[in-house]
């Protein structure tokens, strides 16, 4: 197995990137490489350029700021998940992202790459739609945000036009106290998880005061249960009351694929979500 | 369009320079143009872990890196992990524990935890199944890796001490 021949490109700053995304006919930005080289090598995909992002200055890195972090878009998935600003701030990225991939992809994968990839079981588009992240896009016209939950476009195609690139991505983290889980299930840990949950809880006086609920999985894009999170606010979170926020899973439009089918993938959801949302619960500061 | 660069790296301590076509991957290059085939090559897509290698200090698979995005890194494979003379003491603990049997993960084995002993100097079993479960063994049942991998960490803890 051989990557069809491609033209190499490894420019160094985003203005360069920029020149060559509007230029070069049929051009691919290699970041991490964990999805695009394996696509390479099975000749899934062929550019006849690719734009290799990893001497780019400026893309990498992690920055608190109007209380969100600032996550660049060639920041090592490991140097997320062990950084202290994440693990303190954003704990439910760093759970999440010991279920991407593997130590070995980790090292090389970033954080940019995988939301523009898009999978739908990526973990990180599900934490990324979880904490209403705002991905930050680079393009002839300039600079724009552009709010996670407006980012899948379709089945993993990300709503950017072909001569743009997102630069770095902002999570606004919760209040200190705040309960979270990640959870998945897949065959093997390191595997596409055939379904993901991540839940957010606020308990403040013994009432859940803020929710955020999230699948991954069901959907080309990342799933919020909005009637469930405003089922959850206000309410005391007994162990009734999450089961019953989790069971709305049970009426989700989910996906059937070869591994799993839709009805398969309902009941994980509605286990996971309760799961979740029981350990978030757990881990929340001001639990009653 | 230029379809190979001449590059620069160090490989086991050895500087090398060599000319790789742009489109081939790490793991082909040290295989191929330097003739290190102790890097094995398993599926090519990043899901067995057999090429894995350092580079800068890092386990990464060399079938998802292209030999020219090593340009200007420090590269360790299995031949640069021990001697015959030295092992490595996870090579050392390997042989004791009975950790391969075909072989043909083992580099990849090795290479992935000697940067998981090094950030993880004294990890559960739990942990070191976690740290390989993206390196595929299909003879040992991994039971002998793991043993051998805690061996080795205490031998490692034992003489840093």
């Amino acid at each position: 197995m051989k990557a069809a021949p491609f033209a190499y490109h490894d420019p160094r700053n985003v203005e360069e990137v920029l020149h060559l995304l509007a230029t070069l006919e049929n051009p691919r930005l290699l970041a991490g490489g964990q999805s695009l080289m394996p696509m390479l090598n099975m000749r899934v995909a062929f550019p006849d350029h690719v734009i290799d992002l990893n001497r780019v200055e400026g893309l990498d890195g992690v920055t608190e700021r109007d209380g969100a972090l600032r996550i660049g878009a060639m920041t090592r998935q490991r140097d997320v998940e062990e950084h202290p600003l994440v693990r303190a701030r954003l704990p439910v990225m760093a759970e999440a992202l010991s279920f991407v991939g593997h130590w070995q992809t980790r090292n090389r994968g970033t954080v940019g790459g995988s939301l523009c990839n898009l999978d739908p079981s990526a973990e990180l588009v599900a934490v990324a739609a979880a904490l209403d992240a705002v991905l930050e896009v680079r393009g002839p016209a300039g600079a724009r945000d552009l709010s996670i939950h407006a980012f899948p476009e379709g089945f993993m195609t990300p709503a950017l036009a072909p001569e743009e690139m997102v630069t770095a991505i902002r999570f606004p983290f919760w209040p200190a106290g705040h309960g979270h889980c990640f959870t998945e299930f897949a065959r093997r840990h390191g595997d596409y998880a055939i379904v993901s949950a991540a839940a957010l809880l606020m308990v403040e006086g013994g009432r859940v005061t803020r929710a955020s609920l999230t699948l991954g999985g069901v959907a080309a894009g990342p799933m919020r249960l909005r009637e469930a999170e405003a089922a959850l606010l206000g309410a005391v979170p007994s162990e009734e009351v999450l089961r019953g926020a989790a069971a709305r899973c049970q009426e989700i439009e989910a996906m059937s694929d070869p591994q799993a089918p839709a009805w398969y993938r309902r009941r994980l959801a509605t286990t996971l979500v309760r799961r979740a949302l029981e350990t978030a619960l757990a881990r929340a500061g001001g639990a009653a | 369009m230029s379809d190979s660069r001449r590059i620069a790296l160090a490989v086991n301590g050895v500087q090398h320079e060599a000319e790789t076509p742009v489109r081939e991957h790490l793991a082909d290059f040290l295989r191929g143009t330097l003739g290190l085939t102790g890097t094995h090559l398993g599926c090519e897509h990043g899901v067995c872990g057999a090429c894995t290698v350092l580079v800068d200090g890092r386990a990464v698979r060399a079938c998802l890196m292209l030999a020219v995005q090593a340009d200007g890194c420090a590269v360790t494979t299995i031949e640069g992990l021990g001697t015959d003379e030295a092992l490595h003491p996870l090579q050392a603990a390997f042989c004791a524990h009975h950790g391969l049997q075909c072989g043909f993960c083992t580099p990849g084995m090795l290479t992935t935890l000697a940067e998981f002993l090094q950030v993880h100097p004294d990890p559960t079993e739990e942990d070191v199944r976690v740290a390989i479960s993206g390196n595929l063994c299909r003879c040992t049942g991994y039971d002998s890796i793991v043993a051998a991998t805690m061996e080795a960490a205490r031998a490692m803890r034992g003489a840093g001490a």
